[in-house]
């Protein structure tokens, strides 16, 4: 059954939408492109904003982007290319590897809080995220933060809408600080070492001053059968040089320069987690103490799980292919974590899987209870993406 | 500055809880006597003053859980307070309420190299972190000017930034985690020494919540490697459109220098007086400092120079070595207290789109003329934060009134420029009745729906951030529906 999604135009044409299906308590399923269905299944009626697009104000001289929330991401992307900038977070495209379809939208990527390998020097979306507006589940038009870069003024609700999964509002424009894209780029790879030398490797590099962008490790199995070690530079071409050297002399070993586009396509396969596209299996999205990365995968070794698996962000964070049966792992890495630290997404899973296993790391109670308290004030009908994810229901006692 | 009648109920308990806190910190943890709690009775912002009932310093998260505890029962307003150098009173108290202090919070919990983080309790000072790191080559980047007092607590509590934050972001970007006290003393831990969070972004509401939603007693912080080297430039202009233009120029070439900062006439003129800092005689003067190793800095001065020639600047200085470069951020190091010494002033925090800096600067000094007040710039170019100063005589009342009532109007010349009333000192009681310039009643009510579920009984710092008649029905709510022994009795 296929319906035509409700697409509004306007932020007005939203808000009146929300109203009324708030009035009915009619459940919405709140869409960018729809290219990143991660999470429970929702039902309701399909609600996309990709009816809300453009630019609204783009100044490359003050590192300021304000776009509407339905603008498709390679528009953003090429436009900030001529000015020579970028969106800093690098973020990841799930298509290739959620087998999807569509157009990724820039309100889908803040709703996610997506990001890629340069997050550890960049940090997330909800980092460079200067303000947004949206329509809360009230269907009221509300907004947070604004255009600048520094901004104190009242509660962060913009950061609190990144990542939220349009759970609490449907962001109708966002607004990003934006950065000087590089000349040029290139990757430092070594092959052969495990991933606890490869750990220790990025540490070093991540903790010295020569401007590391990108520290990943894929094993054997997954680069060709001999495992890489990869660290990224970026710059101008002397000074990637350089660095490149001084960080070569700093490790020790051997290290190959990739240059130019061929780096570029090393981080494109572990940005958009390609080794594990086309197929069946599940893949968690773990997220920990970068010395922590080989530990777990020891652990799940020692455990007997079954599984391939990479590390990007120095080891702090893992993607982990494992069989589908039962509760996909679940309850084994949850236990590792709940040890280590950290916490794990099922992103690639059946629907049946996807409904019976928590996607989204539970909280603790009281972090729980929060959320179910700002979900009942933002959206106190429950209509927007109801179950996708509000932990299991309140307790009687608990009020809003 | 009104600040609510206290509540009788309270101060009538004032003994009964006065023991009960005893019983919770000890003496050691508990000041009454009226000569000692007058230290606490202002921040930095020392126009407003008001006595707590009392000053708590506990030395454990326990004893702050303890001490929530305690307050929730009684209904008994908590004002959160790191080291009081807050310049929005954002650590004033009121009469009914206690000081929670966790200046005594203050250890080293763990320094990780290979993870790239430190964890301390939130009563540490700013600069003592970057100090416990630096032998071992690394930092913590936001350094706000106060950064000698100024605790881990209150930065969080204001997302302070610093003069590095174009390149390194401000605290939001730089808090991994945090341990924290709720408003009924639960202790919950919020993220850690790793990336991003499962669920709601806990971390950057609590980031700027100016202590209203718990009492942070411990924090995760993101540290960095230092950079092989650092330089400042020193582009003095004829006018500040010229060098607003050449800020513009510098970020267009794709240059992301870790400072950008920006002095004007009247600044320069006390710095002068003050330390003698040999600044070219000029209207308008940019230091910028780039970072990295010796040659990519002399590329990064090289094009930053071949930029400002094209703006007839009156002269640049380069800085040749650390000497040259310590001369050059000698004089805006001592500004705002070169500035202090000519005169009172109001240090304003409004952040501004830097494409309008000409403009704004030009309509700050008509505000000036039309109150009959001088003014002065001093603040970080590259992201827009103004800090104009307005200057005053501290023993003329009506002066003071008009200082005020023109630092209103700047801040609400911002917003309409596109930006907002504070960048990085808070909104706190100073700022509160100003908050409608910038948010609907909507924006307000929704941020205040926050506040109801981490403190639905308002006892965190309740009479600060929100207009006052806006807040009040939640707080009365909120006072009614409470069962405090206070009001029983
Ligand atoms: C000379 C001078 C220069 C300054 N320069 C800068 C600058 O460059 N950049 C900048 O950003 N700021 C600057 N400031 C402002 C001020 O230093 C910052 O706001 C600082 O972060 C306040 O820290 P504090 O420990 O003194 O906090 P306090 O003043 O004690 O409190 C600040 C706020 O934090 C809350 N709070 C305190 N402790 C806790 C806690 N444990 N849990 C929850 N909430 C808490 C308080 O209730 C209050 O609302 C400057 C101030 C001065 C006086």
């Amino acid at each position: 059954m296929t319906t035509t999604p409700l697409a509004p135009a306007s932020e007005e044409a939203l808000a009146e939408i929300i109203r009324d299906h708030a009035a009915r308590q009619a459940p919405l399923v709140i869409r960018g492109g729809g290219t990143r269905p991660v999470g429970p299944p929702v039902t309701g009626e399909t609600l996309t904003t990709t009816a809300l697009a453009g630019v609204t104000l783009y100044e490359p001289e003050a590192l300021t982007l304000v776009v509407a929330a339905g603008t498709p991401l390679a528009e953003i992307e090429a436009l900030l290319a001529e000015h020579g900038q970028r969106l800093a977070f690098e973020p990841m495209d799930h298509r290739p590897l959620l087998g999807s379809e569509g157009v990724p939208t820039i309100g889908g990527v803040v709703s996610a809080n997506v990001s890629g390998p340069r997050r550890i020097v960049a940090g997330a979306c909800r980092d460079t995220l200067l303000g947004a507006r949206f329509v809360s589940g009230k269907g009221e038009i509300l907004k947070s933060g604004g255009r600048v870069m520094k901004n104190v003024t009242g509660y962060d609700l913009a950061r609190l809408m990144a990542g939220a999964r349009g759970t609490l509002g449907v962001l109708t424009e966002v607004s990003f600080k934006v950065l000087p894209a590089p000349e040029t780029e290139a990757t430092l790879v070594a092959r052969g070492h495990d991933a606890h030398r490869a750990v220790a490797l990025l540490s070093r590099a991540l903790g010295s001053p020569w401007g590391v962008t990108g520290a990943a490790h894929l094993p054997a199995d997954l680069a060709g059968g001999m495992s890489e070690t990869r660290i990224r530079l970026e710059g101008r071409e002397d000074s990637v040089r350089t660095r490149g050297e001084k960080l070569v002399r700093h490790l020790g070993g051997d290290w190959e320069m990739v240059r130019a586009e061929d780096s570029v396509a090393l981080w494109r396969e572990v940005r958009d987690v390609l080794p594990f596209a086309g197929q069946a299996e599940a893949v968690w999205r773990i997220s920990l103490k970068p010395t922590d990365g080989p530990v777990f995968l020891d652990l799940l070794e020692r455990n007997g799980l079954s599984h391939h698996a990479f590390l990007d962000w120095g080891g702090g964070l893992v993607w982990l292919l494992v069989p589908e049966g039962g509760d996909a792992g679940a309850a084994l890495i949850r236990d590792q974590l709940a040890a280590l630290g950290g916490h794990a997404t099922l992103v690639r899973a059946s629907e049946e899987t996807r409904r019976a296993v928590p996607v989204f790391q539970p909280e603790q109670p009281r972090l729980a209870a929060l959320a179910r308290g700002l979900k009942r004030r933002f959206d106190p009908a429950g209509i927007l993406n109801p179950g996708l994810m509000e932990p299991a229901a309140a307790t009687a006692t608990e009020h809003s | 500055m009104e600040l609510p009648a206290p509540d009788p109920a309270i101060l009538a308990r004032r003994d009964a809880i006065l023991a009960r806190l005893r019983e919770a910190v000890g003496d050691e943890g508990l000041i009454t006597d009226p000569v000692e709690t007058r230290a606490y009775e202002c921040d930095a912002l020392s126009a407003y003053r008001c006595p707590p009932m009392a000053v708590v310093l506990p030395k454990s998260t326990g004893e702050v859980s303890r001490v929530m505890r305690i307050c929730h029962e009684e209904g008994v307003p908590v004002t959160p307070r790191g080291s009081g150098t807050s310049l929005a009173g954002g650590a004033l108290p009121t009469a009914d309420s206690i000081i929670l202090g966790v200046s005594r919070l203050n250890r080293v919990l763990e320094v990780d190299y290979d993870n790239r983080f430190i964890r301390v309790e939130a009563g540490r000072t700013n600069l003592s972190v970057t100090q416990e790191v630096e032998s071992d080559g690394f930092f913590y980047a936001p350094d706000p000017s106060s950064q000698l007092a100024c605790a881990i607590a209150g930065n969080i509590a204001m997302n302070s930034g610093g003069a590095h934050c174009l390149k390194y972001g401000v605290t939001v970007n730089n808090l991994l985690g945090v341990k924290m006290v709720m408003a009924d003393g639960e202790i919950v831990e919020i993220g850690g020494p790793w990336a991003d969070l499962p669920g709601y972004d806990w971390l950057a509401l609590v980031t700027g919540s100016e202590g209203q939603l718990g009492i942070v007693t411990e924090a995760v912080l993101r540290i960095l490697p230092k950079p092989e080297g650092a330089r400042p430039i020193l582009l003095a202009f004829p006018s500040n459109e010229i060098a607003g233009a050449c800020v513009a120029d510098i970020i267009r070439a794709g240059i992301l220098p870790v400072a950008i900062e920006f002095m004007d006439r009247p600044v320069l003129e006390a710095v002068e007086r003050f330390v003698g800092a040999g600044y070219p005689e000029c209207e308008a003067l940019l230091i910028v400092e780039v970072e990295g190793s010796e040659e990519e800095i002399d590329a990064e001065l090289a094009r930053i120079r071949e930029i400002a020639e094209r703006h007839e600047p009156i002269e640049i200085r380069e800085a040749r070595d650390e000497a040259d470069a310590a001369r050059i951020w000698a004089g805006r190091k001592s500004a705002f207290g070169a500035m202090g010494q000519i005169n009172d002033y109001i240090c304003l925090d409004g952040t501004i789109p830097v494409s309008r800096l000409p403009d704004v600067l030009r309509d700050i000094g008509d505000l000036a003329r039309k109150y009959n007040l001088g003014v002065g710039h001093v603040f970080h170019a590259g992201d827009g934060n103004m800090h104009p100063l307005i200057l005053y005589n501290a023993n003329d009342p009506e002066e003071f009134a008009r200082a005020e009532a023109m630092g209103a109007e700047v801040l609400k010349l911002c917003v309409a420029a596109g930006g907002c009333l504070t960048g990085e000192h808070g909104v706190g009681v100073e700022k509160r009745e100003l908050m409608p310039a910038q948010f609907s009643r909507a924006d307000l009510e929704a941020q205040m729906d926050v506040k109801d579920v981490f403190d639905p009984r308002w006892i965190l710092n309740p009479v600060k951030v929100f207009p006052l008649a806006l807040s009040a029905p939640r707080r009365e709510r909120a006072r009614a529906a409470a069962p405090s022994p206070g009001r029983a009795a």
